[in-house]
């Protein structure tokens, strides 16, 4: 260690504020970063995932709407 | 040879070879940095004329050296996009532009405040810093040249023209304290000299450096991931992705 005790580490010798400010900042910037990016891929994957889901709904419906249509034209041709 | 870089300007290919590269690169990059870091700051020698405040230097050096190197591989790119085309060279130009600006800054505010205590003054107009400044302008303007083109062809060609005029800048930052009197101190590694520092001081700094490289690395592939599926979301493999990953 370059140091006597934990007390003489946090002050370095009046450097102390100075050291530790950065130091936060690093690793307030880095890891907000890579949270940020993490989140963004999970996000993009949600994205498309909905995407698909609402794709497969309106096909469903189209075939549903379809046989719909053709049931009302066979109860209209009865009338 | 030809098979490889056909292969590796496949989206798919790529996004496979990142997500088994990842995990290394993650676990390598923090293992890397925390020990540069606590090596640096809790055993490393003090300086006999800067004291302790020389300590940023283990976060100082890695940022604004990334900084660099970052945009000279946003340059390599930058011409791979303009002469072959190549998707993903433009992909990697616009994942990392944020990475790189987050980088200049840090490597600026760490270097301000290591300033104040050693140099008396947070900022002074001299050429590395002013040079590091240009830098951080010149991500800001690739990452705002990329959101103003809608048209993902025109974005991808300005942007490179963009980044190529401005890698000018990188020789500048590099000699700026050869070329011109600066409050600067000399670099500290060289590839033709010896550090000018002793191991235990220059062996932490070089354990962050590539701590800081390989965490690059791991933000580079994610980011590229986000950026291939969201381009690529009509595709079957992106489907097929999707899709088996949610059960």
């Amino acid at each position: 260690m370059a140091f006597e005790s934990f007390s003489a580490f946090m002050v370095m010798e009046g450097h102390g504020p100075y050291v530790w400010a950065c130091y936060a900042v690093f690793f307030l910037l880095m890891i907000g970063l890579m949270v940020w990016s993490l989140r963004r891929r999970n996000a993009a994957i949600e994205a498309c995932r909905r995407g698909y889901e609402f794709q497969a709904g309106r096909q469903d419906q189209q075939a549903a709407s379809a046989s719909a249509a053709s049931f009302t034209r066979v109860k209209v041709s009865q009338d | 040879m030809w098979q490889f870089f056909h292969k590796l300007g496949s989206p798919k290919w790529f996004f496979g070879i990142a997500a088994r590269l990842m995990p290394w690169l993650l676990a390598g990059g923090i293992l890397l940095l925390m020990a540069g870091i606590v090596w640096g700051l809790a055993y490393a020698p003090k300086d006999y004329l800067q004291g302790n405040s020389y300590r940023i230097i283990f976060i100082h050096v890695p940022t604004a050296f990334l900084a660099q190197s970052v945009y000279v591989m946003m340059a390599v790119a930058a011409v791979v996009t303009l002469v072959w085309r190549m998707k993903l060279a433009d992909v990697f130009v616009k994942s990392v532009a944020p990475v790189g600006l987050v980088l200049t800054f840090l490597s600026l505010f760490t270097g301000a405040v290591w300033g104040k205590p050693t140099w008396g003054t947070w900022w002074v107009w001299d050429a590395r810093l002013t040079s590091m400044l240009i830098l951080l302008f010149l991500y800001g303007g690739v990452i705002a040249l990329d959101r103003a083109i809608n048209d993902e062809k025109s974005a991808a060609r300005a942007v490179s023209v963009l980044v190529l005029v401005g890698v000018v800048n990188i020789p500048i930052i590099q000699y700026s304290v050869e070329w011109w009197n600066t409050l600067h101190q000399p670099s500290t590694f060289k590839l033709t000299e010896k550090p000018s520092m002793p191991a235990e001081m220059w062996v932490p700094l070089l354990l962050s450096v590539l701590g800081l490289y390989l965490l690059f690395g791991w933000l580079a592939c994610l980011r590229m991931q986000t950026e291939i599926l969201l381009r690529e979301q009509r595709t079957r493999w992106v489907k097929d992705y999707v899709l088996a990953g949610r059960g």
